[in-house]
């Protein structure tokens, strides 16, 4: 980045020489400093998982969640700036509302997502804002489209996905993501490999407490958005926990 | 949602006051007041009358929940015109929402509600509304449509489990809002809510002797309202959730009509 | 001028992806005396330590009624205090005319989180330079919640904002989980040590400079008046100081003014808590 510095990066309305809008680059790294965020597609419905990181002892467990219910049955997770991202809560759960008082029907997330996507986007076109510091995934299922999934960026760009990972360690996520065969795998099974996944990319020694958060919906959930049921939760997250114990024991073997 | 306001624009933090650099422009003074600095457009004339009504809804406490009923006819004035307008319905577990007079009004109206709970369980508190305070938010509404002279015109019947208690209350097109053990709208007012009372007077009621209470009360409505219809709804709320009914129909027997002669 | 060229506005994002101007409101909330707020199973309580700007004047209010069952104590610019609290009785006051109920706490502080928001990615504004503790009781029990001027807030078991609180969060931390099986009095108790842990040596609680806020089940929010203080201070009366606490640092009561930033809270790597 040889602008960096050179004046050329100070406002979102700006291009550098290079053609680059930096304060957009800038935001985006906020969201790199952030817990991972993971989300599954799989054959019946979409997992989310969130290394939710905890700063302090003082702070109640299950506060500052990270999963959002943007309406039934959209699920949004979100990583980068909590602040920011319950705003763009607030806007979609808006959107969600609009369209049904005007269609009467669940909104679309192809639909949602380009909305969402457009205001986030409308943030980073003027120097009297900031964009935003934070990227979301949103999903949802039902039985006409089956599951979807889309992850959008503080850019105002989102993609479809089969699997995605944003924060800290999404590159060592999404290698562990494309080992999976998502398209063949239920949610039951996902929910597992995401537990394992946010345990094993989790830095023991620059966070050390974290909090798992889980959510799905699908076939399964009658295409409701809902926190994985406590049993279940617990089972993948001590699994997961026995997958990483396993990984070190034969680390240590290696040596 | 509404309180979010327009976000490119919020509301400006500093409100009811000079914008920086203003005066204040203190209220009562010739400039503010008087009709001449209200339009023309400000004045209106607004419906005055329901169009799609529905007639009767009764409800009444038990020792441990309510019960409403309402029969599902849609009057086009003294037309019958709709045979299936339900319109009791479950609002959340603890809550059950029955409604009278302009059907569209109830429509507009309940999808707001289900968009209300919807918004609740977004946020996913684990807290529930309460019967108590959608009885008082209708109140609200109604009242404040009232106010405007574009009533909603239709009324409504909250029944729920308010803190462990039974709750039953009452909201019509005015505003005006009454909780009571035994409450009927519409022509049943007259009709059914002596029945009621006399029901209730006996004594603790339980969920039986209620529905059959309530029952009778929709029979002799149908009998005598005109609008009334023999198809109707019955829900029971209690701790345990909300129940209705699939529609049931009264079993008419009208071998006493040859009594009655037209003039 | 600048200490960096990435801190002139809150609209601009540094090339680490922090915001600046964000980062300094956080430190204004560090400037205001400190405050504690704590809650057993059925309690939540506010304790916070008044300051006299002179000789003359009266001790400045910190802590705030809200509504019957919401109470806040503040750290940071007071005015901006009194503009968030003044939103929030409004809320409160809305909440109870439509819905003939108390605001659950925890919808509340989402409410002031999100306006909080705005103003930290607009250009024409400048993010509130208050902290707020906000003690609560609803449905749900009691709450204790911290809101930041990064339109941050957590629900908290127990917390201290405002000038050398770290010494009060290091006592908390240590006796957090005796909390929830006190009774009133010991948490009473408990804030007013960890109050006192943000003191220099010299100086004492009394009961012109101690504010106490109480809320709970059948109890609507009660602010103390000085007879139930004095009851309250004699609690902790005579017991020995804590060591190695706010008096270590040695300063003189006046130069408690200021901020002399030496027990700062270790800074997050990221302005506004990405984690």
């Amino acid at each position: 980045m040889s602008s960096i510095g050179t004046g050329y990066d100070l406002s979102a309305s700006q291009f550098s020489p290079d053609g680059r809008v930096f304060q957009v680059e800038y935001a985006t790294k906020a969201v790199e400093n952030s817990g991972t965020v993971i989300g599954l597609r799989g054959k019946d419905g979409v997992v989310f998982a969130v290394e939710k990181l905890v700063t302090s002892k003082l702070y109640e467990p299950g506060a500052n969640k990270r999963i959002f219910h943007v309406d039934e049955h959209v699920g949004m997770a979100v990583a980068g700036l909590i602040s920011d991202a319950r705003q763009i809560v607030e806007t979609a759960r808006s959107e969600a509302s609009n369209y049904r008082s005007q269609y009467g029907a669940p909104v679309p997330l192809k639909y949602l997502n380009e909305r969402v996507s457009m205001y986030m986007h409308a943030y980073t076109l003027y120097s009297a804002v900031r964009p935003y510091g934070c990227s979301l995934v949103m999903g949802t299922w039902n039985s006409y489209d089956g599951p979807q999934m889309y992850m959008l960026d503080p850019s105002g760009v989102s993609f479809s996905y089969f699997g995605c990972a944003v924060g800290k360690a999404k590159q060592a996520a999404k290698t562990e993501i494309e080992k999976l065969k998502l398209a063949d795998m239920t949610v039951k099974e996902l929910v597992k490999e995401a537990a394992r996944i946010i345990y094993l990319v989790h830095d023991e020694l620059k966070d050390k407490q974290f909090e798992l958060e889980l959510s799905w919906v699908s076939k399964d959930t009658k295409g409701r958005h809902q926190l994985v049921p406590k049993e279940i939760a617990t089972e993948s997250e001590n699994l997961a926990q026995q997958a990483l114990a396993d990984i070190e024991d034969s680390d240590e073997g290696d040596m | 949602m509404a309180f979010m306001g327009d976000m490119m624009n919020p509301a400006p933090f500093w409100q009811n006051g000079p914008a920086p650099g203003a005066f204040y422009n203190f209220p009562g003074n010739s400039s503010s007041f008087g009709p001449s600095n209200h339009s023309v457009k400000e004045f209106k004339a607004h419906s005055a009358q329901p169009i799609t009504t529905t007639t009767t809804v009764i409800g009444v406490k038990f020792d441990k929940g309510c019960v409403i009923a309402a029969d599902t006819l849609g009057s086009y004035g003294t037309l019958a015109r709709f045979r299936d307008c339900p319109r009791v319905i479950r609002v959340n577990d603890l809550i059950m929402l029955g409604s009278g007079g302009d059907y569209a009004d109830y429509q507009y109206l309940k999808d707001i509600i289900e968009q209300k709970i919807i918004d609740e369980q977004c946020i996913g508190d684990g807290l529930n509304l309460k019967p108590r305070s959608l009885y008082c938010w209708l109140t609200r509404v109604l009242y404040n449509k009232r106010c405007k002279m574009d009533p909603l015109w239709s009324n409504y019947i909250v029944a729920g489990i308010q803190d462990g208690e039974p709750f039953l209350g009452s909201v019509d097109k005015l505003g005006t809002a009454y909780e009571d053990a035994a409450i009927a709208t519409g022509l049943g007012a007259y009709m059914a809510t002596p029945l009621l009372r006399e029901g209730v007077d006996k004594g603790n009621l339980d969920e039986e002797t209620a529905k059959a209470l309530v029952r009778k009360c929709m029979e002799v409505l149908y009998y005598r309202d005109a609008r009334a219809f023999a198809r109707y709804q019955l829900g029971v709320v209690t701790a345990a959730g909300v129940k209705i009914d699939d529609v049931t129909e009264i079993a008419h027997n009208w071998s006493l009509a040859h009594m009655i002669h037209m003039k | 001028m600048f200490r960096n060229q990435y801190d002139s506005d809150v609209t601009v994002w540094s090339p680490q992806g922090r915001l600046h101007q964000v980062e300094y409101a956080m430190e204004a909330v560090k400037l205001g005396s400190a405050t504690v707020g704590l809650k057993n199973k059925q309690f939540a309580v506010l304790i916070a330590l008044k300051r006299a700007v002179s000789e003359l004047s009266a001790y400045q209010k910190k802590v705030i009624p809200i509504d019957e069952h919401i109470a806040i104590s503040i750290s940071g610019l007071t005015a901006d205090a009194r503009m968030l609290s003044r939103y929030m009785r409004t809320e409160c006051l809305n909440h109870r005319y439509a819905h003939d109920a108390p605001m659950p706490v925890g919808r509340l502080i989402g409410l002031v989180g999100n306006k909080m928001q705005i103003c930290t990615q607009r250009y024409d504004k400048r993010p509130l330079g208050v902290g707020l503790l906000v003690a609560g009781y609803d449905d749900q029990g009691p709450h204790i919640y911290q809101t930041c001027p990064s339109a941050n807030f957590f629900d908290c078991r127990a917390m201290a904002i405002g000038a050398r609180s770290q010494s009060a969060r290091t006592y908390l931390e240590k006796h957090l989980n005796s909390f929830p099986d006190s009774d009133l009095q010991e948490i009473v108790a408990h804030g007013l040590r960890a109050l006192r842990d943000t003191l220099p040596n010299e100086v004492d609680l009394n009961t012109k400079n101690v504010s106490i806020a109480i809320v709970g089940p059948k109890t609507p929010l009660r602010i103390c008046d000085e007879d139930e203080l004095s009851r309250f201070l004699t609690l902790v009366e005579g017991e020995e100081r804590r060591s190695g606490s706010g008096a270590a640092t040695g300063d003189t009561a006046p130069a408690q003014e200021r901020d002399t930033g030496d027990d700062r809270e270790p800074q997050p790597g990221v302005a506004m808590d990405t984690e």
